[in-house]
């Protein structure tokens, strides 16, 4: 196997391990939001595992690339990235929303190691992403902060007021990822509120747009490192992805977006993955 | 005569000083740097101030981020955009994480004038002392903002410093004033009864307590500069030296002040107690001093309450 298979193979595998643990701990919490986390786990697996320039033993690293997760019902994703980098152990993640626990139902930066903003009231996760791209350039430091915005996330108001802001500020270490699985609670999104086009909307809005397939790990990696080749603006990319993904029962099904798998479900997911 | 400056400007002043001291502070504002008095930070120190345009609720966010990678963010805007139009990106990006955002807010109150009832806050007090981890600061003049700038700089986690427009007097020597976040300040002994005030009000307390004094009536005026957390312990030895207490703020009458002295006495040591404070209502345009008069926020209204209070006195 040449580099680059090897890397994609293991990438596979990871991103697969990722899967198992969402359905896992969201089983074992009999409650959570498996669709959006399993949409993103291509994603945030090749952020943790190949891209992102981080520390586990040391998350306060203040040289450490950023990963704010500002669709925060997606917690599951990033906390099983986490836990199987090893920010924690793995074994915590099946105590997921229950009382006492450090893996809150939205992401608490205060509880768990490795969390960069405590997100969940959706639309301010981008904000809070400029916010320590503006300290980094400020303190000349070359890290990069990603962001992962949901698709329906993107009606809210304050994420173009952030995509405004971080273009005039020419935020060009902030790199987003639109997780474009194109459902959300009530429904497909073009229903719900229409949107589209929302590549045309970003661009509009002076960032640089990427559109690639958000499960093709080889897509994933290229666009990552064209976005930061790019200079004096920031860089989304839309990511299109399946909700539910890698799960067949729960595939383009916005009914999964909030709700747990019962045990024989979680096996027969398991089985799947 | 009495000095006057407006809170708003001692603010603007002391984020120069605070800029040049610590070089981890910024500042960010929402279009509104000349007003809020953000602007001559902004001329000194260009690299460490933001505006971040007419986007309140991307002004409390990106402060939220800057205060995660390290930063001590000054925040600023009028306190009606600074806290009710942004409740939730305070809530859940700046107090649940507990970041070092300070949120300066002017033009706060009645005394906004003119702009009328859309720009005149009268709840944000209410808004922003039930949240968790934050500290509510409302100065009574000039050198108690600076005090209060210069204070929340220092403190872990976030802060709300609310400021008025117009310029009041100011009530406290700059060399000699020793402001302790937390710890009320008693501006005037007495026995008969207890004015406990805030921003604006502390001068009118003390002009009441002037006026009481001719009449025989003694009154202790407390300047309750942070609201939160509240100085249960000099509220209640105000209570217990006078039984009987007035609060006094440009503020709705609910939730503000009035309502954490009333909570803080019930609990610990009722005594008879009234609310000087606009009564559940929406202000209106007109020049500020004409508003005070018809909102009941005058010198006048507090002699008033005091004497109501009295009659109501256990003897």
């Amino acid at each position: 196997m040449s580099g680059q298979a090897e890397k994609l193979a293991k990438l596979q595998a990871q991103a697969r391990q990722i899967r198992r643990d969402i359905v896992v701990m969201v089983g074992a919490a009999a409650s959570g939001h498996p669709g959006g986390s399993l949409s993103a786990a291509d994603i945030v697996t090749v952020l943790y595992f190949e891209v992102m320039s981080i520390d586990p033993q040391n998350p306060a690293w203040p040289e450490r690339d950023r990963f704010v997760l500002s669709k925060g019902h997606a917690a599951p994703v990033l906390y099983a990235a986490l836990a199987e980098r090893g920010y924690f152990p793995v074994e915590q993640l099946t105590t997921l929303r229950q009382v006492g626990s450090l893996l809150q139902g939205h992401p608490d930066m205060r509880k768990v190691p490795g969390v960069e903003m405590t997100t969940g009231s959706l639309g301010q996760g981008l904000s809070a992403a400029n916010g320590m791209a503006l300290a980094g350039k400020l303190d000349g430091k070359d890290y990069r902060v990603f962001v992962m915005l949901g698709d329906g996330e993107a009606e809210e108001g304050q994420v173009w007021e952030a995509a405004m802001a971080a273009a005039h500020y020419k935020l060009d270490n902030v790199i987003a990822f639109l997780d474009y699985n194109g459902l959300q609670i009530d429904g497909r999104c073009d229903v719900v509120m229409s949107y589209e086009p929302l590549a045309d909307k970003w661009r509009a809005f002076g960032w640089a747009v990427q559109e690639i397939d958000g499960h093709d790990l080889e897509q994933i990696l290229a666009a990552i490192e064209h976005a930061k080749a790019i200079r004096g603006k920031p860089s989304i990319i839309i990511a299109r992805t399946v909700k539910g993904k890698g799960v067949s029962f729960m595939e383009n099904e916005a009914s999964w977006h909030g709700t747990a798998p019962k045990p024989e479900q979680v096996e027969k997911a398991l089985a799947e993955l | 005569m009495t000095k006057k400056i407006a809170t708003r400007d001692a603010y603007g002043a002391a984020l120069v000083e605070l800029g040049g001291k610590n070089p981890a502070v910024v500042v960010l504002d929402a279009d509104l740097s000349k007003s809020t008095k953000t602007y001559d930070f902004g001329q000194k120190y260009p690299r460490r101030f933001f505006n971040m345009g007419i986007a309140e609720q991307n002004l409390m966010g990106t402060a939220a981020g800057l205060a995660a990678a390290g930063k001590i963010a000054f925040a600023s805007t009028f306190a009606v955009f600074g806290t009710g139009r942004v409740y939730d990106q305070i809530r859940n990006s700046i107090a649940y994480p507990q970041l070092n955002v300070k949120i300066g807010a002017t033009h706060a109150g009645l005394t906004v004038g003119e702009d009328g009832a859309s720009h005149q806050m009268l709840e944000d007090i209410a808004l922003m002392r039930c949240l968790p981890n934050m500290t509510v600061f409302v100065p009574a003049d000039g050198v108690e903002t600076r005090a209060a700038v210069l204070a929340a700089a220092e403190m872990d986690g976030p802060v709300y410093i609310r400021m008025g427009r117009s310029e009041v007097p100011v009530l406290h020597n700059e060399a000699s004033f020793n402001f302790v976040p937390g710890k009320a300040v008693i501006l005037r002994e007495g026995k008969d009864a207890a004015i406990v005030a805030c921003g604006i009000m502390v001068s009118a307390a003390l002009e009441a307590a002037e006026t009481l004094a001719g009449q025989g009536v003694d009154v202790l005026v407390l300047d309750m500069h942070t609201i939160k957390p509240l100085d249960v312990e000099a509220l209640v030895a105000a209570a217990l030296a006078t039984g009987a207490v007035v609060t006094a703020e440009e503020h709705s009458i609910n939730g503000g002040l009035g309502g954490a002295v009333a909570e803080a006495l019930v609990e610990n040591y009722p005594v008879p107690m009234r609310r000087v404070g606009v009564r559940d209502t929406f202000g209106e345009s007109g020049k500020p001093q004409a508003l005070l008069e018809k909102y009941g926020l005058t010198v006048g209204d507090l002699v008033s309450a005091v004497q109501e209070v009295l009659q109501r006195k256990v003897k």
